[in-house]
């Protein structure tokens, strides 16, 4: 049974009048323990198909399937790594990590023991006081981290967790999320748009075509051996092979969004 | 540091130049000393009132006012804008009364209230109400409709129950947009105090400054007004002492940290 099964999902927006298919009738599988990563160019709709992954956003036809139980409202047996700054500004790192855990009600001395403890697997000793704004963005990418995992979700979802670091802090955030997945192989369903991150990283690589209604076009096994170190793992003969068969297919996808954006824009 | 230092001077250098212009004003009669007053009778007529304490019983009643009508118009514009702010349906019923009140120039409620709640306290403190309630309801309304909505995705897939957004997202984060309205809701629940007791009263700041103007005693409503700031400096600086104990969260706006 797979972790998560996307079924011919359809989102679509009505936009200034308009309506816009962003995904349609698009199939993702996401087995357990896999890593699966979904890469296709900006605007193609990866994040969409990940909130509705999320039970963040109702499709508009097609089921969403959790350990082969249809999805209604939130995922309950999902994490979420947002792109975009998500931590609680007006609580510090401890608090931030612990959110998840007061939200069940666990006793404060437990849920901080156990918060501090998942500080120091992401490396954060130390740094339990401070607010989300006194720390760097890799910290801030850690909390957040930190706070996804410690409520123990059986499949993760990832929105280009890391595309806001710089490249260093961003090899290092990349291998110590593949030794945490190591840990327990959890599901993830992890987006991007960098093709290198995402065979890296993952089992199996799905490319997304370019909008409007867009779809799955590609899938490629990634059969590089693990442990991997992001930043080595990159110059194996496997890789390079991998990455110019990938890069085939996802550059058409990449040129078409690219043509349709000058189209736009004229 | 020495910055601040040397700005705090200039400031303290800048109200005694006021007062001595002032003065030499109105002592070489340049400015009718019977329209403008005189600093030095004025400043007297507040030593006065302090050393002899005759100031205390008005000083107390405006205060008490001003105190009730920013708690309870705070607290009010805090319920209704988080309940508006979260409600779509009764924020679009609601919107025209709304803005019929705000844009209503409330002083001229003071004689009505006046007519229903009698000289006492409550009129005034209705008053001060009407005018803080909207400053603060505008600030959660508006902040409560812009809260980040990564950091709500976030608390959902975390899995917060409605009531617990509203508890560790919402609320926390209409705080910060709190403050920023209690500033001008201090002056605003001072300017109902008084101006509810200059429209009719037995006691308070307000009324002592009607009664000079009465006698054209112009030193006496002098020193009223300036108790009055000195009074609405301090709350004031009390709203700013709350704000950095209850906002420690936030960057300082001095610009060292980032983002
Ligand atoms: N809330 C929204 N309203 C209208 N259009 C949207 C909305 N969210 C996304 N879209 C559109 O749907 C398409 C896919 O968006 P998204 O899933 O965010 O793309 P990606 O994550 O791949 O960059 C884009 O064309 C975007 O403009
Ligand atoms: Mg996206």
């Amino acid at each position: 049974m797979s972790a998560l099964q996307l079924d011919a999902i359809t989102c679509r927006f009505t936009a200034r009048g308009g309506m816009h298919v962003a995904v349609e009738n698009a199939s993702v599988v996401v087995g357990e323990g896999e890593f699966v990563s979904l890469v296709g160019p900006t605007g193609c709709g990866k994040s969409t198909l990940l909130n509705a992954a999320a039970g963040l956003r109702r499709p508009d036809a097609g089921t969403v399937r959790v350990f082969g139980q249809p999805l209604s409202g939130r995922n309950e047996h999902a994490g979420y790594l947002f792109q975009g700054e998500a931590l609680l500004p007006w609580r510090n790192a401890r608090d931030n990590v612990a959110f998840g855990l007061d939200l069940r009600r666990t006793a404060p001395d437990a849920s901080r023991a156990k918060a501090d403890d998942w500080l120091k697997r992401v490396g954060l000793t130390g740094h339990g006081d401070k607010y989300p704004h006194e720390l760097s963005g890799g910290m801030r990418k850690r909390v957040a981290l930190a706070q996804t995992l410690i409520v123990g979700p059986k499949i993760l979802l990832m929105d280009e967790p890391f595309s806001a670091l710089d490249v260093q802090t961003r090899v290092l955030m990349e291998n110590e999320l593949l030794a945490l997945w190591q840990q327990d192989r959890k599901s993830v369903l992890f987006v991007t748009h960098d093709l290198e991150e995402a065979i890296a990283l993952s089992d199996r690589v799905v490319v997304l075509g370019a909008g409007p209604a867009s779809r799955p076009v590609g899938e490629f096994a990634i059969d590089l051996p693990r442990p991997r170190d992001v930043a080595e793992v990159r110059l194996t003969p496997g890789f390079l092979d991998l990455h110019r068969r990938i890069w085939e297919c996802l550059r058409e996808q990449v040129m078409k969004a690219h043509h349709d954006g000058l189209k736009a824009d004229a | 540091m020495r910055n601040g230092r040397l700005l705090w001077v200039a400031q303290a250098a800048l109200l005694v130049g006021m007062f001595v212009l002032w003065h030499v004003l109105t002592r070489t009669e340049v400015l009718p000393p019977f329209f403008f007053g005189e600093p030095l009778v004025v400043l007297d007529r507040i030593r006065e009132w302090f050393v002899t304490g005759s100031i205390y019983p008005h000083l107390g009643v405006t205060l008490l006012e001003t105190a009730m009508a920013f708690v309870i118009g705070t607290a009010g514009g805090l319920a209704v804008g988080l309940w508006l702010g979260l409600s779509d349906t009764a924020a679009r019923l609601l919107d025209p009364y709304i803005k019929a009140f705000n844009a209503m120039p409330r002083v001229i409620l003071a004689p009505i209230f006046a007519v229903w709640f009698g000289l006492g306290m409550a009129s005034k403190v209705l008053l001060g109400v009407t005018l803080v309630f909207f400053i603060v309801f505008f600030s959660v309304f508006h902040g409560v409709r812009e809260v980040n909505p990564t950091v709500l995705a976030n608390a959902r897939m975390l899995g917060a129950t409605r009531s617990q957004l509203l508890r560790h997202v919402y609320l926390p984060s209409a705080t910060a947009w709190v403050f920023a309205s209690l500033h001008s809701a201090v002056g605003m629940a001072f300017v109902g105090a008084v101006i509810g007791e200059y429209l009719g009263s037995a006691r308070g700041v307000g009324y002592l400054i009607l009664q000079a103007e009465g006698v054209f005693d112009i030193n006496t409503v002098f020193a009223g007004v300036l108790v009055l700031t000195l009074f609405a400096l301090a709350l004031d600086k009390l709203v700013t002492i709350a704000e950095r104990r209850l906002l420690r969260w936030r960057p300082s706006r001095d610009g060292q940290s980032s983002q």
